[in-house]
């Protein structure tokens, strides 16, 4: 009886594949865990191994062709056995009915030309109920596990021999328990609150990003001394890099002054404070604090006040007014080590800014010559709607002219 | 001389089975047998004892007929007629046997094969001309004969084995029967439903020594109370035999001398390799059995072996399975045969006995932790219904993941019920399998479902 070799869905997010190579030709025979093709899919080109044994009656996919999964490729039987009873090769699909396939075909017997240990596991597990039960206790996934029961199946002795770190397949010193416990839980009021917002703004907010990177090293040095001069005063505080950033912030603004704007639908509004906000990382989430009428303090009043602010939204005591009414947005990861990203805009502010870590990397300097340097990188995102692509740029080369002069600050 | 990929030295349903797989997978292959295709199970084992098991089944029913309301005369029955339709069950399975061979073209040749050092099985036909057989591999598939304990002589007509029980000319007024094993119960069932006076000698303490304890006991009561006379915890010191009779002197627990009309020595198998392998020919053995690694391979290259000559257990459906895998395993070097696992055992007795797995005495020692759920036959509509309310389901369920240990089962139909549970434990089915299977009301089967619901504390009609 001649057989249809189909698509086999050879990555778990495959719903087709190029047929990049045949190996076999019509008049063939193949035999089961021959390759006789291979299939490029959306991660890589995999050889497709044979399920059957035959000669090849049709090649229904040619070497180049798009096939959704479960889709003929060929027709394998005896030879010149007839192949009239097969219907014609369908047509290389749609993408409309390649979702289709792929999802209706989800509770469907395993595909049908899959190669006796697939690579990933897709779609339906073969797998026994206890070694599914085993499974679950000890954590193993299932999904990449090539079975040793009849077809693959995945019995007990495979998951008993994945769990305990000593069975067949090797977790290495990092264990094989399960990295977190399964389950769901509610949605918290402030993680409801960065949902909502966020979705709001990067729907609605037409957001491009503007880069520059900064020469920190000016900056490290001056924060350097200036610290050990506060110490030697007897005083508490310590200046954060941040510290820098924020009251370079207020400056660059103060000089494009378009950026602290916010749309309003029919119209824009221009700020004349800056209501200068910040994040802060929390256990599920994060807060802007604001500090008011930042335009109107100096660098040791911002600095100081940021550490307040952020020491009281830390213990979840900030008030209302405490975290409302910002006009423009810093954002800092460079504490971890993140070089550089883009933020998504604080509703209804038109622009944020993103601040990377200080790197040490070889620059250009002047005359030509490479040598090592500080650099920082800076990413404004803007609200198309209020700020240009000009007026982004403008803004980062204040901001970079003043913290490339840093003492200016603390003046 | 004809070259064969596979040469296989007896008939029987390791031997018969393996030639057809190797046949099936495109091979020239030869079964070479020294009486008649089927072995012991077919010829002298499984199908006539069962043949006989259904006549007494069906006098006990006749008997007990006034219970269904039927009322019957004098009711009689002629022995000779009855070991006759067992003979002629065997002779005609066996023929079906001959005929499968040659449909899956495979050859077979009846004489008496002896394999040479030079792996060439010289073979001496019925008509006394020897042919050599040359083959590329070899499976000895020889089997077992019934064990004869030492000092006694077998005559066929007062002192029997299995064997020539199965032939019995005249039924004996009574009978001893040694080893309560499913061979010396089957027959003593068989006997006393005729009316024969049977004595059961054990060594060990119970009936059917290696079942579920629960279930051996419950059968050894159900055994006493047909008739059966049972001494347990008892041996065999001596037997004297004469043409009328034989007397037996016991040891242990029931230590004293009883007499019967004839003797049934059913304490078990010996390897049987009698005149098949030439002088010269080493192959390490174990117990006279021949000793295989992990692809049924013996010591002798190229010289493979399944079934009842590899050792216990020697069952039908092991042996065959056996030969299967070792068969897979000498056309196809990636493949790894496998070895026997869990395996049903069946005593065709009524009340049936059948089991799969572990006894609970067994998931102790191994100190598993588990569940044992109990259903009897009583509360079944569908035994009651049928008149076979004596019995019980009795199944193991691993605690936490709720697999199948083991199932014991004694009452009607027992051995076809263990089917079930034996698929279940193949496809590592838990106790929400088995309990989530609709099971077809009313049949036998819902006891499997019920037993298993009560292991996990919710069976319903109980």
């Amino acid at each position: 009886m001649a057989k249809e070799i189909t698509m086999p869905a050879l990555s778990p997010s495959m719903t087709e594949g190029v047929l990049a190579k045949w190996h076999k030709k019509v008049g063939d025979t193949i035999k089961p865990g021959e390759v006789i093709a291979e299939v490029e899919t959306d991660k890589a080109t995999m050889d497709l191994e044979a399920y059957d044994k035959g000669t090849i009656l049709q090649i229904s996919a040619p070497e180049g062709s798009k096939v959704a999964i479960n889709g003929r490729i060929a027709i394998v039987g005896e030879p010149g056995e007839k192949v009239d009873s097969f219907s014609a090769p369908a047509p290389v699909a749609s993408a409309a009915s390649v979702a289709k396939t792929a999802t209706s075909s989800a509770p469907a017997p395993a595909v049908a030309a899959a190669p006796a240990v697939p690579p990933v596991n897709m779609g339906r597990v073969k797998i026994s109920p206890l070694a599914k039960k085993v499974a679950a206790e000890k954590g193993v996934d299932v999904t990449r596990m090539a079975g040793t029961g009849p077809g693959g199946r995945i019995v007990r002795r495979d998951v008993e021999g994945a769990g305990g770190g000593s069975g067949r397949v090797s977790v290495g010193i990092f264990g094989g328990k399960p990295i977190a416990q399964d389950g769901v839980r509610p949605v918290s009021q402030m993680r409801a609150a960065i949902a909502r917002r966020l979705v709001e703004s990067k729907t609605t907010a037409p957001h491009f990003y503007v880069e520059r990177e900064v020469d920190a090293a000016p900056l490290a040095k001056l924060r350097a001394s200036a610290n050990v001069a506060l110490e030697m005063a007897g005083e508490k505080l310590k200046l954060s890099v941040n510290d820098f950033v924020l009251k370079a912030a207020v400056e660059a603004l103060r000089r494009v002054p378009g950026v602290n704007s916010s749309w309003e639908g029919s119209s824009i509004r221009q700020h004349g404070a800056v209501h200068l906000a910040f994040a802060v990382a929390l256990p599920d989430g994060l807060i802007t604090p604001v500090i008011r009428n930042a335009h109107a303090k100096d660098f040791r009043t911002i600095a100081r006040e940021a550490k307040d602010l952020g020491a009281k939204a830390k213990a979840g005591k900030l008030q209302p007014e405490e975290y409302t009414g910002g006009t423009f947005t810093v954002s800092n990861l460079g504490m971890i080590g993140v070089e550089r990203f883009s933020a998504i805009l604080n509703p209804p502010q038109a622009a944020i800014l993103a601040v990377g870590a200080t790197v040490k990397k070889p620059v250009v300097a002047s005359n030509g010559a490479i040598v090592p340097g500080e650099r920082m990188s800076l990413t404004v995102s803007a609200d198309h709607r209020v700020v240009d692509g000009l007026m982004a740029g403008e803004f980062l080369k204040a901001l970079v002219e003043v913290l490339e002069s840093p003492g200016v600050l603390l003046m | 001389m004809a070259t064969y990929d596979l040469a296989v030295l007896g008939g029987g349903p390791a031997g018969y089975v393996g030639a057809i797989r190797a046949a099936q997978l495109g091979k020239k292959v030869i079964v070479i047998e020294k009486e008649r295709a089927g072995g012991t199970c077919l010829n002298w084992g499984c199908i006539p004892s069962k043949s006989l098991l259904k006549n007494a089944e069906v006098y006990q029913h006749i008997l007990h007929a006034e219970e269904y309301g039927i009322t019957t005369g004098k009711v009689s029955f002629d022995f000779a007629k009855v070991i006759g339709r067992s003979r002629n069950v065997s002779d005609r399975i066996a023929k079906g046997v001959e005929f499968l061979l040659k449909a899956k073209k495979v050859d077979y040749l009846v004489g008496e094969g002896k394999l040479g050092t030079d792996r060439k099985i010289k073979v001496k036909t019925a008509d006394g001309k020897s042919q050599v057989i040359e083959a590329t591999n070899v499976m000895l598939a020889t089997g077992c004969l019934p064990r004869v304990l030492p000092g006694m002589k077998v005559d066929g007509k007062v002192v029997m084995t299995s064997r020539e029980a199965l032939e019995m000319k005249k039924q004996p007024k009574s009978i001893i029967i040694l080893g309560a094993g499913a061979i010396g119960v089957e027959f003593a069932y068989f006997l006393n439903s005729f009316g024969t006076k049977v004595t059961l000698v054990e060594m060990k303490p119970r009936v059917l020594p290696i079942e579920d304890e629960e279930i051996s006991d419950l059968l050894g009561k159900n055994l006493a109370k047909q008739g059966i006379e049972i001494l347990t915890d008892t041996s065999m010191e001596s037997v004297t035999a004469s043409a009328s009779g034989v007397k037996v002197k016991l040891s242990g627990k029931n230590a004293k001398t009883i007499e019967a009309e004839a003797l049934l020595c059913a304490v078990g198998v010996q390897a049987n390799l009698d005149g098949a392998l030439e002088a010269g020919v080493k192959l390490d053995l174990d117990r006279g059995y021949v000793k295989v690694d992990g692809r049924y391979k013996s010591s002798m290259a190229g010289v493979f072996a399944a079934g009842d000559i590899i050792g216990p257990p020697w069952l039908a459906h092991v042996a065959s399975f056996e030969a299967i895998e070792a068969v897979n395993g000498i056309f196809d070097a990636k493949y790894q045969p496998k070895k026997v696992g869990v395996f049903p055992g069946c005593t065709y007795c009524q009340p049936q006995v059948a089991s799969i797995g572990l006894t609970e005495a067994a998931a102790k020692e191994k100190k598993l932790k588990f569940k044992v759920g109990r259903f009897p036959y009583r509360a079944s509509g569908r035994a009651v219904a049928s008149g076979d309310s004596e019995g019980m389901v009795k199944i193991l369920i691993g605690e936490p993941h709720g697999e199948i240990l083991g199932a014991h089962i004694i009452g009607a139909e027992a051995t076809e019920l263990i089917g079930e549970v034996g698929l279940g434990m193949t496809l590592e089915a838990t106790a929400d399998e088995i309990a989530g299977t609709i099971h077809a009301h009313p049949t036998l089967t819902e006891m499997i479902k019920e037993a298993t619901e009560a292991a996990v504390g919710h069976a319903i009609h109980i």
